[in-house]
């Protein structure tokens, strides 16, 4: 069933290994969490999903991505259809500045040539499952830089959810919110999984027992490039994990 | 103290800190010099320039600007600086409309497209053409450019020559506003592609990786994102250009004919003008009077400048409401 999957995949930036042979399935309508300390490769390992290594001069990939039995890295491939599946929320908010509230909601549409019969509608509904709409509906014309970090962030989401992807990639997509607006988020993430693939990093152990039904571990050690110490259920990985370093992981003895 | 008491509002205090420390009090006072300085400075410019050219104002009058006749040996003389002004502003657009998308797209290319090593490299390149001083652009102009561009100005009229702009009445296509307006571009290229480089290079990546994650294509997030959100930065570089272009006196002088006619348009026409050149070419046998007129004419012409530059920062500054 699983329409996403990860299939030895090897990262290196210049001459540094960071990423190596990672094997990992998503499957289908159901939450990943991606764990480990600062620097193992998390991030690194998210952009290999929607190719977005592609701006970084000097990155290289080995292995392969799998989306629905085809490998993304296929020469025959278009980027931007595989990024069009694959939607991405990042880690700093990052809305376009010169664009008003509702145009970043609309601007993933604008930039992929697409149209829309119901812009209005469009933005309402996505605003409101990333629960940033009651703050925002009176002053959609504002510029989004006018937003406070929070705000940002979710309006990202917003962004990201208006292209109706059928995967979501979010990388630390709370880490710049409050302890409310995170609860919201979550509860989005939860509603969303219903008929979408979620892939999170998260730094908060909580937060990935809360949303993710599986979790996968990632660890670099001393010099060594990221690798995989663990993947299962969220249940197994957080209560009876296999490798001790998982253990004195997710109970902050380490990192 | 009761309620009311507390409602008016407490004094406003100042938030501005004065410096403390030594090396911030000078470095104050050297920051405020230099800033007034150059504020008297121009307008010690201004007023010498003023003062000498006040003659020629008074005795042309409002005709010393828009009149198009030029002729020193009648008495009175006829001073009128029309053909020049509209010569020098016609070329500026132009150099301007052919430069813009050159800069654009090399500036693009050193910072998205070319790797580390061949992207410094076409920049020192970039920048080496900026320090190239007008007179070589010039001789550069009238020896090598003028017979080839002369060669693209026929071929323009054979095809298009039925627009009034590509009209030409003799067969002579050297010396023309459009051949001026290329070596302008060539000069001012280098100014706002390097300018234009420097914001594209300082951009937020982040934003360009949100606008393909959400499945643009390049130029579409050219178009939609860098553009934009550079737009600001790069009419400041075009605005540098505008006034060297503007202001341009030799590189023009070799390959345009300096003509006291009006010519609006025509730009394959043989027919141009230039305020910067023609005060070049006559300063050297002026009288006194004459001077007085060259005098008024930089006046104006450093007053047109004045004028571009205050409208472009007016067009800014209501392009990009979101930068307060
Ligand atoms: N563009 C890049 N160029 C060179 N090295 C990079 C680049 N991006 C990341 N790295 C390196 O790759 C390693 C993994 O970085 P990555 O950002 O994936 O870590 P992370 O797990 O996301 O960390 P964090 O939890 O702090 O976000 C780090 O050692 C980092 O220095
Ligand atoms: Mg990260």
């Amino acid at each position: 069933m699983a329409n996403l999957s990860a299939e030895n995949v090897n990262v290196w930036f210049g001459q540094r290994h960071v990423l190596k042979d990672v094997n990992l399935v998503f499957p289908k309508n159901e939450v990943t969490a991606l764990i480990g300390p600062s620097g193992c490769g998390k991030s690194t390992f998210i952009r290999t999903l929607n190719r977005m290594h592609e701006l970084i001069p000097g990155a290289g990939l080995a292995g392969k991505v799998v989306l629905d039995g085809r490998d993304i890295y296929d020469a025959g491939v278009d980027p931007v259809e595989v990024r069009l599946r694959v939607g991405m929320v990042f880690q700093k908010p990052n809305p376009f500045p010169t664009m008003s509230i509702k145009e970043n909601v609309l601007s993933g549409l604008k930039l992929s040539n697409r149209k829309t019969s119901d812009a209005d509608g469009l933005v309402e509904t996505a605003l409101r499952r990333a629960s940033i709409w009651n703050e925002v509906k009176d002053r959609l014309g504002d510029p989004a830089i006018s937003l406070s970090g929070g705000q940002q962030q979710r309006l990202c989401i917003a962004r990201s959810l208006a292209m109706e992807p059928e995967i979501l990639l979010m990388d630390e997509p709370c880490s710049a919110l409050d302890p409310g607006s995170t609860r919201r988020i979550e509860e989005t993430i939860l509603e969303l999984s219903e008929d979408m693939t979620i892939v999170i990093v998260t730094h908060n152990m909580q937060q990935a027992q809360r949303v993710s039904s599986r979790t996968a571990f990632f660890l670099a050690e001393d010099g060594n490039p990221g690798q995989v110490v663990e993947f299962g259920s969220t249940e197994q990985v957080f209560n009876q994990p296999i490798d001790l370093r998982t253990n004195d992981y997710v109970n902050g003895h380490f990192g | 103290m009761s309620q009311n008491e507390t409602t008016a509002a407490p004094e406003r205090r100042s938030l501005r800190a004065k410096p403390f420390a030594k090396a911030d009090r000078i470095f104050y006072r050297v920051s405020t010099i230099a800033a007034n300085s150059s504020i008297v400075l121009v307008s010690l410019i201004l007023i010498f320039l003023g003062i000498r050219a006040w003659p020629a104002f008074e005795s042309q009058g409002i005709g010393f600007v828009f009149g198009s006749t030029w002729n020193t040996s009648v008495e009175p003389i006829v001073m009128q600086i029309g053909p020049m002004l509209w010569g020098s502003i016609l070329l500026s657009i132009l150099g301007v409309m052919l430069a813009v998308p050159m800069a654009i797209s090399i500036a693009y290319f050193i910072v998205f497209m070319a790797g580390k090593k061949l992207g410094s490299s076409v920049s020192v390149l970039v920048d080496l053409l900026a320090a190239l001083p007008s007179i070589v652009l010039g001789l550069w102009g009238l020896l090598v450019f003028s017979p080839v561009a002369a060669d693209w100005a026929k071929m323009l009229h054979d095809a298009l020559g039925f627009i009034p702009i590509f009209a030409n009445s003799g067969d002579n296509f050297l010396r023309s506003p459009f051949i001026a307006s290329w070596v302008v571009a060539v000069m001012i290229v280098p100014i706002i592609a390097s300018i234009t480089r420097e914001i594209f290079s300082q951009l937020d990546r982040e934003l360009i990786s949100a606008s393909l994650a959400l499945g643009a294509g390049r130029w579409s997030t050219f178009r939609r994102v860098i553009l934009p959100t550079a737009a600001g930065g790069i009419v400041g570089g075009v605005l540098l250009g505008l006034g060297r272009a503007l202001g341009e006196t030799v590189a023009i002088y070799f390959v345009l004919n300096l003509i006291f006619d009006i010519n609006i348009f025509n730009i394959l026409e043989p027919k141009g003008g230039s305020v910067a050149s023609m005060i070049m070419s006559k300063f050297g046998e002026a009288s006194t009077a004459e001077v007085s007129g060259l005098m008024a004419a930089g006046v104006v012409l450093f007053l047109v400048t004045l004028f571009v530059n205050m409208l472009a920062s007016y067009i800014v500054a209501k392009a990009q409401p979101w930068r307060k």
